[in-house]
């Protein structure tokens, strides 16, 4: 094996990021009929987030997946058309409000706690389990945000993360 | 007086009742046993086959030559998973049919109980929709939801998985019209805007052709189509299951296009200024190399399902509506057009390159059909199997009218043909109906045979023999150096003796000299069902051909001299 086929891709190669909304019915089967449409056209779901509606019988569901370009309207249109979908909107770059939740565990050793604890400040995160051997780190924000977070603290002993996905809503009179 | 309370499997079959169902195509099984004993007191009538893909192929024959849904009832487990392929066949080519299919008792759903088998899971890929009752009450609603969706927007299957505690237990629930899918409109008009804009391409082209497809049948937009045609003085092509929508012996009709369409019809889409698709999806047999499919053309699509927009092709003009309404709001906005160096282009491929055969050297599947074609005369419906039979009953039975030509495309399955006729002649008593099949798929569901000679259905069977997976047999000759793999035949059963041992009438034909007497009479025997074998000689191919993934410049008028490539495209 090449070394070039061991080193992972830049970001700049990955396939491009979207963010799609969907309004859907709280039945059973919704979840598995929505990722069947995924994995049929070879995109691959980032992030997931579902949760109840304003209204009990509907459902949000976030999705951020990887694909093709192109693909992407085709996707949407095949959201769109399952019978329990209400609507399906592309988000990917438009200026709704976005927000993700990230927990990072990390093993720190007291000699470094000072530095972690100067990234988690610069950053605005969040202390919440404060152990021995092990520091929880909880952050809020944009997922770009917390990518570079993340990235910081990589050279630590970083050993658990947990990330919420990325939440979204369309901002003034406009339909998430 | 108290009123006897419902069981669940009782108020379903009521709710069939309500929805005007005919006819059920079912084998029963443990868990669809309250169903199937609610039967008993239904003036629905069941037809019981002998295995359940029959059972989903006639309710899609049914479905197709009606545009009135085609149910389904089987039991759980191996009787649920034998439906698939039916699913498939009617996902593929948007047939409006609902399976209803037993479960396990509800309490027990997930615990490998005896013939359980997640059914709502295996078939999410191949409905429209599917439901598992989980709830009595929810039964009238959700009977009602299910035929609303097979039957609007693009029609297709929907799957009802029924608990057999659900079918057992009482059911008080009222009948219901009430739908609640917030997340399904049918789509019905275009929009205005977007055909003005349709309407000036049209009036502009001097090359037109409209490229008809099965949303043309499925919403009767026969006539709508052939007025725009006459006044644009456009050709018509039509797809695999296209034919029928426009009379295909009208003047301006090319035949079918696509990978063994007429060369005239593949001609003239090649050669075109504006291509305008009616309820056809630019399907690969189509197309062809899309990269190279009239690449100088304006695209015009009109299609219900907005998904089909730039799947394949992208579209200069989309219509989203129903294509009926569409056109009929588009005729007036178009003008006579001046076509005529055109049509005289077209009329001198269709002088070149007409559809022909050897007229010797023993029995043609091409004579036999061609004949049938006579016989017939568009009045008869027809439906095929898949293969080389298939290609040349396209070929060569014109389609005259609207639901008189059913046969799977998308899917291509194979068993399909036989069960499909059976379906269409218990909707359509009145009709002749022949089934026109090749020797390998006609064995994947010739137990059927029974069941048509039971209920003395009149439904013909042609079965064009040649001993071999005939298609495949092809592919191998011109691809593959005529390596043969997995395409003889060889131990086919004798298809009279096989009738016969059904009790169903047997006629063989292996001259040419006789096709006309043999088909004549099994045309006009009404007893009962009748199989017609011809025994066709074994090496023939269908042409014209586009190798799959090529593009219609590559056509092949006849077998080529020189070894060819293997086809690009997957299948």
């Amino acid at each position: 094996m090449s070394a070039a086929a061991v080193t992972p891709a830049p970001a700049t190669q990955r396939a491009p990021l979207h963010t799609i909304s969907l309004f859907v019915n709280n039945k059973p089967g919704v979840l598995v009929r929505v990722a069947l449409v995924f994995s049929r056209r070879g995109f691959n779901i980032e992030s997931l987030v579902v949760s109840a509606g304003a209204e009990g019988r509907f459902s949000r569901m976030t999705i951020v997946c990887s694909g093709a370009a192109g693909d992407l309207g085709q996707i949407i249109q095949q959201l769109a058309k399952l019978v329990d979908v209400v609507h399906a909107i592309d988000h990917t770059g438009d200026d709704s409000y976005e927000t993700e939740i990230a927990l990072v565990k990390l093993f720190a050793p007291l000699d470094q706690r000072t530095q972690i604890l100067q990234i988690a400040e610069h950053f605005k995160a969040k202390v919440v389990d404060y152990g021995a051997d092990s520091l929880i780190l909880q952050i809020f924000g944009p997922s770009e945000k917390l990518d570079a977070f993340i990235d910081l603290l990589r050279p630590f002993k970083l050993s658990e993360l947990v990330r919420s996905g990325k939440l979204l809503m369309a901002r003034g009179v406009r339909v998430t | 007086m108290a009123q006897k309370i419902s069981s669940g499997g009782e108020k379903i079959v009521q709710c069939l009742e309500r929805e005007g169902v005919q006819y059920i195509f079912g084998l029963s099984g443990g868990a669809a046993m309250p169903m199937f004993d609610a039967l008993v007191d239904s003036k629905i009538k069941l037809i019981l086959v002998r295995h359940e893909q029959g059972a989903t192929h006639m309710a899609d024959g049914y479905a197709r030559s009606t545009g009135r849904p085609g149910v389904v009832l089987v039991t759980s487990g191996p009787g649920a998973t034998n439906t698939v392929t039916g699913l498939l066949t009617a996902q593929m080519d948007s047939a409006p049919i609902i399976v209803i299919t037993g479960q396990t008792n509800a309490v027990n759903l997930g615990k490998d109980a005896f013939q359980e088998a997640d059914v709502t899971g295996i078939t999410y890929p191949v409905v429209k929709h599917s439901y598992l009752i989980k709830n009595p009450a929810d039964i009238p609603r959700i009977v009602r939801e299910a035929f609303h969706i097979a039957t609007t927007g693009r029609p297709g299957p929907v799957l009802i998985d029924v608990p057999k505690d659900v079918g057992q237990g009482p059911c008080t629930a009222p009948f219901t019209d009430a739908l609640d899918l917030p997340g399904y409109t049918v789509p019905s008009r275009g929009d205005g805007e977007a055909i003005a804009r349709a309407a000036k391409f049209l009036r502009e082209s001097r090359r037109p052709v409209l490229y008809v497809g099965h949303g043309a049948v499925i919403s009767d937009a026969g006539k709508a189509i052939t007025a725009l045609a006459e006044k644009l003085r456009a050709p018509v092509v039509n797809t695999l299951l296209g034919k029928g929508a426009v009379d295909e012996t009208h003047p301006l009709h090319l035949g079918m296009l696509g990978m063994h369409g007429t060369a005239y019809a593949n001609k003239a889409v090649a050669d075109c200024d504006l291509i305008m698709s009616i309820g056809a999806r630019w399907d690969d047999r189509i197309t062809g190399r899309v990269s190279d499919f009239c690449t100088r053309a304006v695209k015009i699509h009109v299609d219900i399902d907005a998904a089909e927009f730039g799947k394949v092709i992208q579209p200069d003009v989309a219509i989203h509506g129903d294509a009926r309404l569409v056109i009929e709001d588009l005729v007036p906005q178009v003008e006579i057009a001046d076509t005529k160096e055109w049509l005289a282009q077209i009329a001198r491929w269709r002088k070149q390159y007409p559809l022909k055969y050897p007229k010797q050297g023993g029995l043609r599947a091409q004579h036999v059909l061609d004949r049938l074609n006579e016989l017939t005369r568009g009045e008869a419906i027809l439906t095929t199997d898949v293969g080389q039979h298939q290609m040349w009953a396209a070929q060569f039975c014109l389609a005259r009218s609207n639901r008189h030509w059913i046969s799977s495309g998308g899917a291509g399955t194979m068993g399909f043909g036989f069960p499909a006729a059976i379906g269409a002649q218990f909707a359509n008593p009145k009709k002749k109906v022949w089934a026109i099949v090749g020797d390998g798929g006609f064995q994947m569901t010739c137990s059927e045979l029974a069941t048509a000679q039971i209920h003395k259905l009149p439904v013909k069977c042609l079965i064009i023999n040649n001993n071999y997976l005939g298609m495949i047999r092809q592919w191998q000759e011109m691809f593959y150096d005529n390596r043969l793999s997995g395409a003889d035949l060889e131990g086919n059963p004798d298809f009279v003796k096989l009738a016969q041992a059904y009790g169903v009438k047997g006629l063989r034909v292996r001259r040419p000299a006789d096709v006309d007497r043999v088909l004549a009479e099994a045309h006009a025997y009404d007893q009962g069902p009748c199989v017609v074998v011809a025994e066709v000689v074994k090496e023939d191919n269908v042409f014209p051909m586009i190798p799959a993934g090529a593009s219609l410049s590559e056509m092949l008028i006849e077998k080529p001299k020189h070894r060819l490539e293997k086809p690009a495209g997957s299948t």
